[in-house]
């Protein structure tokens, strides 16, 4: 599955600040895994478990379940522990001042819907191109693929292009119909956001009916080596986004294989180190390091409690010289967090599979805030409404 | 000699048909009720291990209670009446989203009659009691089948009720208020103008309905009613030989387990998650709640819980064993040992006493009733 990968990557990257450096100026880490399986109930349960160990409490969670995120968002205010869903979770978290706890680091699912459609207009020539053209959109029915839903409505508005959305019950084994009904309607293009077995099925469903792969892109969770190698050559030409870093081994990597795996205690297999989840799994681990990191230098250098950490995120600062500092260079472009963005970052590019590898094949773009921003205000402030949240004053706060 | 009923007399009709007749049987309630009562809270207020910390209420406790409740509902149909269900996870979803609709405001616009229907956010209590009513009218018309069809079909039947319902609530974006990614999450708990917010309150608002709850089904099952779903069970025709209506006592098998399993979904989503999705009442929460039946005991109030917490809290700990005794292994490991664990277990227990825990438990009560002089 797609998480094992993933919790790879993060178990290594705090082995590694363990290893390496000792910890955290001195504060060595403690991590706890707990297997979710993607049921929401069982999430809860294991956020209970960790939110309290250490001597300070968590510092902050990682769900990796968009449906765990909807359900964790209040107790996680309440408990005053940052809940980072990195490429995740709910899209209108992205404003700081209603969802203080909340921190969907380096792109929303709206910022990656509106990164696609940028993509999409590039290859037909042009947003007055994309007029009458069909894009739909292959979800998982869950929060996670409901998510791009209404930026991709408002999109489609803006563009003029027909845009139609095509349920896949979880886990999506099950695609026949959909794919029928994508051979009878032909879309120009089909937007693939899955997750597991999901994406696997989906290349070859398109295979049996024929529909270019390369007139697939999948969202970023649907774009590693897990998804498409199932599919064999089938797969090739299947592009997907990139949450800004793709496969490939960087400085880190090294540091990792030295510090980690020399003494025997990765937890991937060596020849897995660089596919992309991994990838993506040790950037989440450095992001939470980092906003620790920032937060000490306010706080002290000691174990931070879950609110403390909060104040590290929001004033996190990843300039281009303490991501070569990092060994990320290449991987990331520079992040700022701030109290009324809690995305940090908008960018991403396309990766298209070859059969073997991911390779890039598109320049940076960036999302469009001037799309994005007004569904973000419209829907944050209905639940601060709901909730009775009394929105922070952020050019108030440091 | 601990349960030695010698001297107990029972003098009048009252005592005869007491909820529990025997004293040893009430002392033990009464303690069970006051640690679960005043006890855990009192322990918890005073932050004593292990119930000083959330995780036990939260995480252990609150599940469980909840489940339990579910349970009983399913028992009722299943155990007392015999009609096999596999869609309780399905009436757990229509608690839950009708009372989320009830307590968010109802608004039907029908324009083409040229006016809308507008109900105003019921207080949340009414909510969920009204979540179990809707429950129930849906239990009695996925029971109508029950009257033709028998066992496993009827299995099917109700499968048929958990799909259905699984898709209205992910398709028909109405019951979910619009929500863009159909997640929808419960209003504030507020009961006569008390928020119900820390996990000791959430714990005593679900064991007083558990507790409420549990006393009406046991004196239900123990009257007329239950006897006629028992009969019905045993044997339906016999049953009606002897006058008891099958249209009447099957289906108010299923309205009385569909409001009781309605009230627990509503709860579940409420008082547990929070917020959620149709995910968390899928086909799986059926099994779950099957199996803790079965496992429990049928036809025991008590079997509910017993299965309840086996079924719950046992993954939980075979979860937890290896790394409170310090033993490394991976998450995955962990994982996989729980479910090869958890299912021979079951496996285990069902060929050594199909007839679950409750029946262990009434052995060992017949034992004690001899002890020390067995014949």
């Amino acid at each position: 599955m797609n998480g094992v990968p993933y919790a790879n990557g993060v178990a290594d990257y705090y082995n590694l600040v363990n290893e390496r450096d000792g910890g955290i100026n001195g504060v060595k880490l403690l991590v706890e895994e707990c297997e979710t399986g993607y049921a929401t109930d069982k999430g809860v349960e294991c956020y209970e478990r960790l939110k309290g160990k250490g001597p300070t409490g968590a510092a902050f969670i990682n769900p990796l379940s968009t449906g765990i995120t909807f359900a964790l968002t209040e107790k996680t205010a309440t408990d005053k522990i940052p809940i980072i869903t990195m490429g995740y979770g709910r899209a209108d978290s992205k404003n700081g001042a209603v969802f203080a706890y909340n921190f969907p680091l380096l792109g929303t699912y709206w910022s990656a819907a509106d990164i696609a459609v940028q993509h999409i207009a590039k290859e037909v020539g042009g947003f007055d191109k994309l007029k009458g053209k069909k894009i739909s959109l292959l979800y998982h029915d869950s929060p996670y693929g409901k998510e791009p839903i209404p930026m991709l409505q408002v999109l489609a508005k803006k563009y003029g292009f027909e845009f139609t959305p095509i349920p896949v019950t979880h886990p999506g084994v099950e695609q026949k119909s959909q794919w029928l009904s994508i051979r009878q309607n032909r879309p120009d293009y089909v937007l693939v956001w899955g997750w597991g077995v999901m994406n696997g099925t989906a290349v070859k469903e398109a295979a049996a009916v024929a529909y270019p792969r390369d007139k697939m892109i999948g969202v970023w969770w649907s774009g590693a080596e897990p998804d498409v190698e199932p599919a064999g050559d089938q797969a090739v030409g299947y592009k997907a986004l990139m949450l800004q870093h793709g496969a490939g081994k960087f400085p880190v990597h090294a540091d990792i294989e030295k510090h980690v795996y020399a003494k025997g205690k990765g937890a991937s297999e060596p020849g897995k180190i660089g596919e992309v989840l991994y990838n993506r799994g040790m950037v989440n681990a450095m992001l939470g390091v980092e906003a620790i990191r920032k937060a000490q230098e306010k706080f002290g250098k000691k174990p931070l409690t879950g609110e403390q950490v909060r104040w590290g995120l929001e004033n996190l600062n990843l300039t281009d010289a303490r991501i070569k500092e990092l060994g990320f260079e290449g991987m990331l472009k520079p992040i700022k967090i701030s109290c009324s963005d809690h995305e940090g970052a908008r960018d991403g590019r396309v990766q298209q599979w070859d059969g073997k590898g991911w390779k890039v094949i598109s320049d940076w773009y960036t999302a469009n805030q001037s799309e994005t921003e007004p569904l973000v205000e419209e829907v944050s402030a209905k639940y601060a409404a709901d909730k009775k949240i009394q929105p922070r004053d952020c050019s108030k706060e440091s | 000699m601990l349960y030695r009923e010698a001297g107990q007399f029972k003098t009048t009709y009252a005592e005869d048909m007491a909820i529990f007749p025997i004293r040893q049987d009430r002392m033990a309630l009464a303690i069970l009720l006051g640690i679960a009562f005043i006890g855990v809270p009192l322990l918890a207020d005073f932050d004593i291990w292990p119930f000083g910390s959330d995780y036990l209420l939260r995480a252990i406790l609150l599940p469980f209670l909840i489940l339990a409740l579910a349970a009983i509902g399913v028992n009722i149909l299943v155990g007392y009446c015999g009609q096999i269900s596999l869609g309780s996870g399905a009436f757990m979803a229509i608690g839950a989203y009708s009372a989320y609709k009830l307590g968010t405001g109802v608004h039907i616009p029908l324009a083409w009659l040229g006016f809308a229907i507008s109900i105003p956010p019921l207080p949340v209590l009414l909510s969920i009691l009204l979540g179990g009513l809707a429950a129930a009218v849906v239990g009695i018309l996925f029971g109508v089948p029950s009257l033709r069809i028998k066992g496993l079909y009827l299995a099917v039947a109700t499968l048929a009720a958990q799909f259905f319902f699984d898709w209205v609530f992910l398709r028909v974006s109405w019951f979910t208020n619009y929500a863009p990614s159909g997640s929808v999450s419960a209003p504030t708990l507020d009961f006569f103008g008390l928020n119900v917010g820390t996990p000791i309150e959430r714990y005593m608002l679900c064991l007083i309905f558990v507790t409420v709850f549990a006393f009406l089904a046991k004196n239900l099952v123990r009257g007329n009613l239950g006897r006629q779903w028992m009969a019905i069970r045993d044997m339906d025709i016999a049953a009606e030989l002897i006058g008891i209506r099958p249209l009447y006592a099957k289906l108010t098998a299923f309205a009385v387990s569909s409001f009781i399993i309605g009230v627990a979904g509503a709860l579940w989503a409420f008082v547990y998650l929070g917020s959620w999705e149709p995910l968390a009442f899928s086909i799986d929460r059926s099994l779950q709640l099957l199996f803790m039946v079965i496992i429990g005991g049928l036809g025991s109030i008590m079997g509910a819980f017993v299965g309840a917490a086996f079924i719950l809290i046992l993954p939980i700990l075979l979860n937890r064993i290896p790394s409170e005794l310090g033993v490394p292994l991976s998450t995955e490991t962990i994982t996989h040992l729980e479910f090869i664990i958890f299912g021979s277990l079951i496996c285990y227990l069902l060929i050594k006493e199909p007839h679950g825990f409750a029946r262990l438990i009434s052995i060992g009560k017949e034992k004690l009733r001899l002890w020390p002089f067995p014949y």
